[in-house]
C-alpha cells in the first residue's frame, strides 16, 4: 500500500495537451475517484499512473518512488500498480486461477506458495470453488470479481479502476458499487477510480477529483463538491446544480453575504473574503421554494413526469436567455405555458472568476 | 531490440530485392544501362508481349469479376441453398496451381481429350486444341481469378448493414432498385479493389499463359521472360530486369487506378450492425441454385474429372474404355522418375519452412503494425505488401540478381540451390501469415496485453505467454495459406529451380512441356488431392479463428 503523488503533470500529443498541470496527493489507503465529461483527460491520466503513456512535464510518485519525472519513465511492468480493466481483459486461453496467478507466474513464485495465495485471493473475492473454469463460463459479476483477486494478489502498491462499470446493467450497477466498497474496506488498498458518473463516484469514493478540458477543477469531499463547488462545470456535473448569474452587494461575514438573484435579495454562503462583484451563484433544490407570490418568476416551458414528481424546464421571465431546471414533488402541477413563483432561501457564490 | 529484429528481417525479405531490382538500372551486370534499355525497349518482341499481356489482363479482369461479383450476389443477397458447400468448392480453383488448372482444362476441351471420348464428341485427331489461344487464356484466367472477387465482393456484402438495405425497402423501391441504386454504389471500393488485385494477379500469371501461349507463340510479358532466360540464361538478366519492370509498371498502374477510382467519392460505412435478410427467391430459387451447381460442375468437377481421366490412361489418342483406366502413371513416377519424388519432397520442404519462418516472423510484425501505431508501420506495412503485390517473376528476377553472385562477406553461394527458392518464397508469402495475423490483432482487446504488462511481464513473455497464444490461431491458419500456395508454386520457381532443386509445379511443367500430359497430369492429381485435404483439415480448428481468415470457409 502507499500513496500517490502527482505533480504538476501536463501531457501532450503534438498540439493538444491532454493533461494541463495537474497536482493530485493521494493518501495512503484512501478511496478516490476522477471524475469528468468524456475527454475531460481522466483516462489519460490513469495511463499515464500506469506507466502507459509517458508525460511530457511533472512527476508521478507511487510510494515516496517517482516512477514518472524528467527523464524517468518505469514501464508499467515495473511499477507494482493493479489495474481493474473496463471489459475485465481476462485472457480467455486460461483458467480463472492461472488468470489469477499470472503475476505470480512471472515474478517466479515458487509452485506451492502461487497456488496458496491463488486460492486466498480467490476466496477474499467468494470464488474459492471455481479456479478451474474458463472466464468464458462466468457470470459479467463474476468476470469483475476475477478481475478484482488478478489485481489484489501480486499486492499492488496501487489499484487503478477504469470505468468499471460502464458496460454493466443498472441492477448489477448497484451489487458492483456495494462490492467495491466491501473491497476498499477489506484490503484497505489506495485506489484511483475513473468514472463519467458522478452519482458512482460520490457514492464510492472518500475525496473526488473532478476533471475538465484536461485540467483538474477541484479536488474535494463528496459533500465539499456538492455545498462549495469551485467553478459552474462543477456545480452542473454534480447533481445537476442551478448556476444562475448574481451580484454580491455587501461583504463576506462569517462565510455569508447578501446577493441579487435576478431582483430577490438572498443571503448565500460564500468563499472567505467575497466582495461586491458579479458572480454566479449554484442554487440546489433545498434552496428553492414554490411561493403564492414574490420570488422570481419562471415561464415553463415543458413539464416531464419523472415518477414521484415533474421536471420542469423553464427559463426566468426576467432573462429569457437562460435556462432554469428544478424539480417538482407530487401532487403540485405546473403545465407549460404557466408562470411559476420560486423562492429563492440560499446558495453558494462561486469563487472569483469561476462563472 | 525487438523492433531493429523486425526492421531487418523486413529490409532483407522485402526492401533488398526491390533496392537490387532498381540498382540494375542503375549499374547493369553487363553493358551499360542505356545499351540493354536500348535493345529491350526496341525488340517487337517487348512491345507485342506488352501488348498481349494487358489485352488477356483486361479481358480476364472483366470476365473474373463478372463471374466473381454475380455469384457473390446471389450467394450474398438471396435465400439460396447450400452456401457453404458452393462457397469451399467454388474457391478450391483459386487454391489449386494455374498451371494445374490449365492442365485440367487442356485435357477437357483437346482432340486427345479422353472425357470428351467417353461420351463421344471429341474433335478429329490432329485439330487444334482450341484454349491454345489468347482467347483460352482469357476463359481460364477468369476461372482462376473470378473466386478472389468473389471473395473479396461477399466481405463487402457481409459488411453492408441491414437498416440501410431495409431503409430503402421501406422506402418502395424494389428490390433490383435497391440492388442498383444502393447496394452496388456502397461495394463500388470492394469492387474497384477487387478489380485491381485481380487485374495484378492476371497480368503476373505465368502458369496459364505457359501451358496455353507457348505452344500457341503468343507470349505474354512473363513468359517472354522465361523464355529469353531458360535460352540464353544469367547473360540476359539485365534485359529481362527491364521487362519486369515494364510489369510492375502495370501492375503499379491497377493499384494507382484503384487508389484514384476510390477517392472520388465516400463510400464510407458507419454503422456496423448485422447483414440484410436475404431476399427470397421464391419458385426461381431452384433454378439459381441449378445454375451454381452448374458454375461448380463447369469450372471444377469437369476439367479435373478431364484431368484425372488423362492420368489414368497410358496411350493417348486411343479409344478410352472404362476398364482400361490403370493406376500406371503413377507408379511410374513414383518409383522410375526421379525427379518427381524429388519434387515432392523440395515442394512440401519448402512450403512447410516458408509457412514456418512467415509465422515466426508475423506475430512479432503483426504486433507492430497493429498496436504500435507510428510513422513506419504503413511503410512496414507497405514494404511487405509489394513482394506479393507485384507479380512473382519480378520477385523470382530480383532474387536472381540478388544471390547471382556469392554473398558477400560469408561467401555462401546459394544461387542454383533450394535457398534461393526458399528466400523467394518467403518473401512473396510472408504478407499471407501477416494479413491475418493483422486481424486478428484488431479483434483482440489491447487490454488484455496491458493487463499482462502491469502484472509485471515484460515484452518477450508477454509475445510468448498471451500474445502468440491469442492470435496463433489466424498465424497458423495464414501459414496453411502459404503452404497451400506455395505447394504447387511455378512462376518464381521456374526461374530458380536447378537440378535437384525442382518443385512439383516445375516437374508438371516439364511433363507438359515434354508431351508426357499422362504423367503431368498425375502429379497434378496428387497435388489436388493434397490441397483438398489439407483445406479441409483446416476446416477442423476453424471455429476458434476470426472470421474470414480461411477464404474458403464461409
Amino acid at each position: 500500500m502507499a500513496g500517490l503523488k502527482i505533480d504538476g503533470v501536463t501531457r501532450r500529443f503534438g498540439e493538444f495537451e491532454a493533461l494541463k498541470q495537474v497536482t493530485l496527493e493521494i493518501g495512503n489507503g484512501e478511496f478516490v475517484a476522477v471524475l469528468g465529461p468524456s475527454g475531460c483527460g481522466k483516462t489519460t491520466l490513469l495511463r499515464a499512473i500506469a506507466g502507459f503513456e509517458k508525460i511530457s512535464e511533472g512527476s508521478i510518485t507511487v510510494g515516496g518512488a517517482e516512477v514518472s519525472g524528467p527523464g524517468r519513465h518505469v514501464p508499467p511492468e515495473a511499477r507494482n500498480v493493479g489495474i481493474v480493466f473496463q471489459n475485465y481483459a481476462l485472457w480467455p486461453h486460461m483458467s480463472v486461477a492461472e488468470n489469477v496467478g499470472y503475476a505470480l507466474k512471472v515474478a517466479k513464485v515458487p509452485r506451492a506458495e502461487r497456488g496458496r495465495r491463488v486460492q486466498e485471493a480467490l476466496d477474499l473475492v467468494d470464488l474459492g470453488a471455481m479456479g478451474e473454469r474458463r472466464p468464458a463460463n462466468l457470470s459479467g459479476g463474476q468476470r469483475q470479481r476475477v478481475a478484482l483477486a488478478r489485481c489484489l494478489v501480486a499486492t499492488p502498491s496501487l489499484v487503478l479502476f477504469d470505468e468499471p462499470l460502464a458496460n454493466l446493467d443498472v441492477h448489477l450497477r448497484a451489487a458492483m458499487e456495494a462490492e467495491f466498497a466491501d473491497f476498499h474496506k477489506r484490503t484497505g488498498t489506495t485506489i484511483v477510480y475513473i468514472t463519467h458518473d458522478q452519482a458512482e463516484a460520490v457514492a464510492l469514493a472518500d475525496r473526488i477529483a473532478v476533471m475538465d478540458h484536461g485540467r483538474l477543477i477541484q479536488f474535494a469531499t463528496p459533500q465539499e463538491l456538492y455545498a462549495r463547488p469551485a467553478n459552474a462545470m462543477v456545480a452542473h456535473f454534480i447533481a445537476n446544480g442551478i448556476v444562475l448569474p448574481a451580484t454580491v452587494l455587501g461583504e463576506e461575514q462569517a462565510g455569508k453575504v447578501l446577493v441579487d438573484v435576478l431582483g430577490e435579495q438572498v443571503v448565500m454562503d460564500c468563499p472567505p473574503g467575497t466582495g461586491p462583484r458579479p458572480a454566479g451563484v449554484c442554487l440546489r433544490p433545498a434552496d428553492l421554494r414554490l411561493a403564492d407570490s414574490g420570488g422570481i418568476g419562471v415561464a415553463v416551458k415543458r413539464a416531464v413526469y419523472r415518477g414521484g414528481g415533474f421536471r420542469i424546464e423553464g427559463h426566468p421571465v426576467l432573462r429569457p436567455d437562460l435556462e432554469i431546471g428544478f424539480d417538482l414533488p407530487d401532487p403540485a402541477r405546473l403545465a407549460a405555458g404557466e408562470v411559476a413563483r420560486l423562492a429563492i432561501t440560499g446558495g453558494w457564490v462561486l469563487p472569483a472568476g469561476q462563472e | 531490440m525487438l523492433i531493429l529484429m523486425v526492421a531487418a528481417v523486413v529490409l532483407l525479405l522485402s526492401v533488398l530485392p526491390m533496392a537490387r531490382l532498381m540498382w540494375e538500372l542503375v549499374a547493369p551486370q553487363s553493358g551499360t544501362a542505356a545499351q540493354s534499355l536500348t535493345k529491350a525497349l526496341s525488340a517487337g518482341s517487348t512491345w507485342t508481349a506488352t501488348w498481349n499481356s494487358l489485352q488477356t489482363g483486361v479481358a480476364g479482369t472483366v470476365l473474373a469479376m463478372v463471374l466473381g461479383t454475380t455469384t457473390a450476389l446471389i450467394v450474398s443477397l438471396t435465400d439460396v441453398r447450400g452456401r457453404g458447400v458452393f462457397v469451399f468448392l467454388y474457391v478450391i480453383p483459386l487454391l489449386i496451381a494455374p498451371q494445374v488448372t490449365a492442365l485440367a482444362w487442356l485435357q477437357l476441351f483437346g482432340p486427345a481429350s479422353p472425357f470428351l471420348k467417353l461420351i463421344g464428341m471429341a474433335p478429329p485427331l490432329g485439330s487444334r486444341n482450341p484454349l491454345y489461344s489468347p482467347g483460352g487464356i482469357i476463359l481460364l484466367l477468369g476461372v482462376q481469378y473470378g473466386p478472389m472477387a468473389f471473395l473479396m465482393v461477399r466481405a463487402a456484402l457481409r459488411r453492408l448493414p441491414r437498416e440501410l438495405v431495409e431503409a430503402a425497402l421501406s422506402g418502395g423501391a424494389s428490390r433490383f432498385t435497391v440492388l442498383r441504386t444502393i447496394i452496388l454504389p456502397l461495394i463500388t471500393p470492394a469492387l474497384i479493389g477487387a478489380a485491381a488485385l485481380v487485374f495484378v494477379s492476371c497480368v503476373g500469371n505465368f502458369g496459364i499463359p505457359a501451358f496455353l501461349g507457348i505452344p500457341a507463340n503468343y507470349l505474354v510479358l512473363p513468359t517472354l521472360i522465361y523464355q529469353k532466360l531458360a535460352g540464353a540464361g544469367p547473360a540476359v538478366l539485365t534485359e529481362v530486369t527491364i521487362l519486369s519492370i515494364v510489369i510492375s509498371l502495370i501492375a503499379m498502374a491497377g493499384i494507382v487506378a484503384q487508389d484514384f477510382l476510390s477517392r472520388r467519392r465516400d463510400y464510407r460505412i458507419t454503422t456496423t450492425s448485422l447483414p440484410p435478410e436475404p431476399f427470397g427467391l421464391g419458385r426461381w430459387r431452384i433454378l439459381v441454385e441449378a445454375g451454381l451447381a452448374a458454375l461448380i460442375l463447369a469450372v471444377l468437377v469437369l476439367p479435373l474429372t478431364g484431368l484425372t481421366l488423362t492420368s489414368m490412361i497410358t496411350a493417348i489418342g486411343r479409344k478410352v474404355v472404362l476398364s482400361e483406366l490403370t493406376l500406371a502413371n503413377y507408379g511410374f513416377i513414383l518409383t522410375e522418375h526421379a525427379a518427381t519424388p524429388r519434387a515432392f519432397v523440395n515442394s512440401f520442404g519448402l512450403s512447410l519452412a516458408a509457412a514456418l519462418v512467415a509465422v515466426m516472423i508475423a506475430v512479432p510484425l503483426g504486433y507492430m503494425i497493429a498496436w504500435q501505431r507510428n510513422r513506419w508501420t504503413r511503410a512496414l506495412n507497405l514494404s511487405i505488401e509489394l513482394p506479393y503485390a507485384l507479380p512473382g517473376v519480378v520477385l523470382a528476377i530480383a532474387s536472381l540478381l540478388l544471390f547471382l553472385k556469392p554473398i558477400p562477406v560469408l561467401g555462401i553461394q546459394i544461387y542454383n540451390t533450394i535457398w534461393i527458392i526458399l528466400f523467394a518464397y518467403c518473401a512473396r508469402f510472408l504478407v499471407l501469415a501477416l494479413r491475418p495475423t493483422i486481424v486478428g490483432y484488431q479483434q483482440i482487446d489491447r487490454a488484455l496485453e496491458e493487463a499482462a504488462q502491469v502484472a509485471g511481464a515484460g515484452l518477450m513473455t508477454r509475445l510468448r505467454t498471451i500474445i502468440f497464444p491469442l492470435v496463433a490461431p489466424a498465424t497458423l491458419a495464414g501459414g496453411c495459406l502459404i503452404f497451400l500456395t506455395a505447394l504447387s508454386e511455378l512462376t518464381v520457381s521456374a526461374l530458380l529451380w536447378s537440378s535437384g532443386s525442382e518443385t512439383i509445379g516445375v516437374v508438371i511443367f516439364s511433363f507438359e512441356q515434354g508431351g508426357d500430359s499422362a504423367f503431368a497430369s498425375a502429379v497434378s492429381v496428387m497435388t489436388v488431392i493434397a490441397t483438398v485435404a489439407l483445406m479441409l483439415a483446416t476446416n477442423l480448428f476453424a471455429r476458434r479463428l476470426p472470421n474470414g481468415v480461411l477464404p474458403w470457409r464461409d
